[in-house]
């Protein structure tokens, strides 16, 4: 039967070079912890990718009971928290996987550079990861403003007075961060939640396919 | 078939079937080594390593529940601010007195700029054939320095940063509203006491909230009269009437809980 379905679609889109393509490939020896148990280095970029996904769907389960208002933002994370049914672990996973994200990003990052991975062919893979690195940092940091609570929004407003001290266009990015020159209100609120939720994860998402693009066109680097 | 300036298409409905690749995969024969095909035996390996990853994760998630402060009130000036962990090491460098002030730009601009455009040309700054860490003494001297930096400065945020205090200024209060026809109520506003333990005695920043102690009426005088910890002395000065009140006060609104 889905032998049968899968013939089907596949006579019409030729679906069969695109599935060769994203998994049917060889796993060498060298990264396989099977082989070598020391290639566990190899799996914090799969990790990385894992918490994305989580990231990716405990937000999505979060916009369920968030409200991005001032004056309901932090009701609706304290109802989200204390009243709905397993709110506290989707939280819970959004906020722990912030950090756990960062730290195996981290791990992923020094294992390419101490490995001379990033070198020819591999330098635009590289250029994309470290995008990737800042685009995440950009996500941490917005969406820490979001319960709008204290911590949130003391922060935020040490982040902005960097912004503002950024040289000639200090002033504008401020404005364009918060939508005030002074403010620090309702308007950051929708931008931080705007960025935290559209721009940045278009551009993660962009990103990645990039990432993976070039890891299936180039294979994985070879060992040491 | 040709188009454009001579691209072939691929999946263009012209393209005859007969040019698509060969529809078979190399044979294992012709890799190096113990090679496994990532469907489905890898796949399945890295599944399990996934889900327990996944077990250990949600067990996190329960143990620990994510932290919420009380709802942000930005005319708040005590709060100390803290940004999340992985931020705190240019939080600690924009601290130091050639990083911030007049250095601002040094601190905030030229050293994490440098830091962070090195990180992203890496390839075009090392760029010989070698990839051993050994054998790239600068790439990799540079590196450890920088991450030898981020340690250090995320070690001293941490441990110079008052947690006690830090918790106190974002616990969620339960204000309960007390009884301000009390004649204690009043002298409580004169003497000053409502502008650091607020209006309902809940405490305002790091200052603590008078509602939920165990004192005696001869302790809370001696304190108004005496000050404790960083509160100081003679911040009373009232009558001693005055402050017969007052304790009657602070103890009504304890024994009322």
């Amino acid at each position: 039967m889905l032998t049968k379905l899968y013939d089907w679609i596949d006579e019409r889109l030729d679906i069969t070079p695109l599935w060769r393509d994203i998994a049917d490939h060889e796993v060498p020896e060298h990264v396989n912890p099977a082989h070598h148990f020391s290639a566990f280095v190899y799996c914090f970029g799969g990790l990385t990718f894992f918490v994305v996904v989580i990231q990716i769907l405990s937000g999505m389960f979060l916009m369920m009971y968030y409200v991005p208002d001032v004056e309901r933002a932090w009701e609706s994370v304290y109802y989200l928290q204390n009243q709905v049914a397993y709110g506290q672990i989707v939280r819970g996973m959004h906020h722990w996987g912030a950090s756990i994200v960062i730290v195996m990003m981290f791990l992923h990052t020094l294992r390419v550079f101490f490995q001379g991975a990033y070198k020819k062919p591999r330098e635009l893979n590289w250029i994309v990861g470290v995008l990737i690195f800042f685009v995440m940092l950009g996500l941490g940091l917005t969406g820490y403003l979001l319960p709008w609570d204290m911590k949130a929004v003391f922060a935020t407003k040490v982040t902005l007075e960097i912004a503002q001290s950024t040289p000639l266009i200090g002033d504008l990015l401020k404005t364009l961060l918060a939508g005030d020159e002074h403010i620090i209100g309702a308007q950051t609120l929708t931008r931080f939640f705007a960025i935290h939720v559209f721009f940045l994860p278009a551009a993660l998402l962009v990103l990645i396919g990039l990432h993976f693009l070039m890891i299936r066109k180039q294979g994985i680097s070879g060992p040491l | 078939m040709h188009r454009g300036k001579g691209m072939k298409f691929v999946g263009d409905s012209r393209v005859p079937a007969s040019h698509r690749k060969p529809n078979i995969p190399k044979d294992y024969s012709e890799y190096p080594g113990k090679t496994e095909a990532f469907y489905p035996d890898f796949l399945l390996k890295e599944w399990i390593v996934g889900a327990v990853f996944l077990i250990g994760f949600l067990c996190l998630t329960i143990v620990e529940p994510a932290p919420l402060e009380r709802i942000a009130d930005p005319t708040d000036t005590t709060y100390i601010p803290l940004p999340d962990w992985y931020f705190m090491f240019l939080y600690q460098l924009l601290k130091y007195s050639y990083a911030s002030g007049d250095y601002n730009f040094l601190g905030a601009f030229v050293i994490p700029g440098l830091a962070f455009t090195a990180l992203l040309l890496a390839p075009f700054l090392d760029r010989g054939p070698k990839r051993r860490p050994k054998d790239r003494p600068i790439a990799t001297g540079f590196m450890l320095l920088a991450v030898a930096a981020i340690f250090y400065l995320t070690w001293e945020a941490i441990s110079t940063h008052d947690w006690e205090a830090a918790k106190r200024q974002g616990e969620i209060k339960e204000i309960v509203e007390v009884d301000k026809s009390h004649p204690g109520y009043e002298v409580y506003q004169q003497q000053t006491c409502i502008s650091c333990h607020g209006g309902n005695l809940e405490g305002v920043g790091t200052n603590p909230a008078l509602t939920g102690i165990d004192r005696t009426a001869d302790e809370i005088k001696d304190i108004a009269v005496n000050g404790i910890g960083s509160m100081p002395a003679n911040i009373f000065n009232g009558t001693e009437e005055e402050l017969e009140q007052l304790a009657e006060f602070i103890l009504s609104v304890n024994e009322s809980e």
